[in-house]
């Protein structure tokens, strides 16, 4: 008999404060409309009836970044734009996340040469990589899904977990057995 | 025109100007030098015979191992005539200027700022020569033969905190 069985009753529901901002923060993002290249299209593909991004709340990209959240890098980012790229994200308000989408944003992908940064990480703090080239639009999800599950772990004074680092592959095949 | 009158013409006004000529594609290749070149650019383009009206291309190629090393390369296309030619430019290693065409052909104003970013033709006369396409702080020429081909070593799991610990992440 706690105090949640008694309170249901009367329609009150208790928990804690961080998981009701982190379930808010996590319910409705705010993706920062901008593509820098063949990956946005895949990003649009996301978005469209057939993927269907709205089922996380990410109908609507923001055209300011004072009112996204959200920065999904879609596409090789060019040194030229890179300072661009850092000031969208030093513009947005806090708290804000950063997903590289493809190999490029993540780390250089195909392009290693003078033109393009070796990957957004350098310009921007990244939550989440999504490979691929381009990522389809599932992965995409998939990489927000990883996203939101990260912000649901946030601490409500604003402390950002650590990066997680693989300690082995994914996927592991089993030679020894077949 | 065909390529043999048109020739014969060049070789008629500006016969020492002209170091070599060969024949590619149907087109008439003319290597010239370079202190010819503007007047020979604006004959072509002012004689009432020629009226090689239209700048198509202008750009830079890099012979490395070769003298001269860098060569410009112009296009230029009489309407009139429906008939093309090729001048070539080339420019030594240790002093690549070139008179600017753009006095004469305006469009070479972004083609000779392109030649100069990325392979460092300096073109005299020039209104504006600037970086049109990297960020105006670069420092080299990238287009080079000479210029490093890969830019950062690729990571794998074998060497991948030798160079993590190098790379710049970016912070909050």
């Amino acid at each position: 008999m706690g105090i949640e069985e008694k309170a249901a009753d009367l329609g009150v529901v208790t928990t804690s404060l961080e998981h009701v901002v982190n379930w808010g923060r996590t319910n409705a993002m705010w993706p920062l409309l901008f593509g820098l290249a063949c990956c946005a299209i895949e990003m649009m593909g996301a978005q469209s009836a057939n993927y269907d991004l709205s089922r996380f709340g990410m109908e609507i990209n923001r055209a300011s970044p004072r009112q996204a959240d959200l920065m999904i890098v879609a596409g090789r980012v060019s040194r030229k734009m890179a300072p661009v790229v850092r000031r969208l994200y030093d513009q947005m308000s806090d708290p804000k996340w950063v997903i590289a989408m493809g190999d490029c944003a993540a780390c250089g992908g195909i392009f290693n040469n003078y033109a393009i940064v070796q990957g957004v990480d350098e310009v921007v703090p990244v939550d989440v990589y999504v490979a691929g080239c381009p990522p389809r639009p599932e992965a995409l999800i998939d990489g927000i899904m990883m996203l939101h599950a990260k912000v649901q772990r946030e601490k409500i004074s604003g402390v950002k977990e650590a990066p997680i680092t693989l300690q082995h592959a994914l996927l592991q095949v089993d030679v020894a057995k077949k | 025109m065909d390529n043999q009158t048109l020739l014969k013409h060049l070789r008629d006004r500006f016969g020492d100007a002209i170091l070599a000529t060969d024949e590619a594609h149907g087109e008439l290749r003319v290597n010239l030098r370079r202190e010819a070149y503007v007047a020979v650019a604006q004959w072509l383009r002012d004689d009432p015979a020629l009226r090689y009206t239209f700048l198509e291309n202008l750009c830079a190629v890099d012979y490395l191992g070769r003298t001269p090393r860098f060569e410009v390369v112009v296009h230029l296309v009489s309407m009139q005539h429906i008939h093309r030619v090729c001048l070539k430019l080339g420019l030594p290693e240790a002093d690549p200027t070139l008179d600017s065409l753009t006095p004469i052909f305006p469009t070479a104003n972004y083609q000779e700022r392109e030649a100069f970013d990325l392979m460092g033709i300096r073109f005299t006369g020039h209104p504006s020569l600037t970086r049109i396409l990297l960020p105006d702080d670069w420092v080299g020429h990238p287009q080079r033969k000479d210029h490093p081909l890969v830019e950062e070593e690729i990571a794998f799991t074998f060497n991948q905190d030798r160079i993590y610990a190098q790379k710049p992440f970016a912070k909050e």
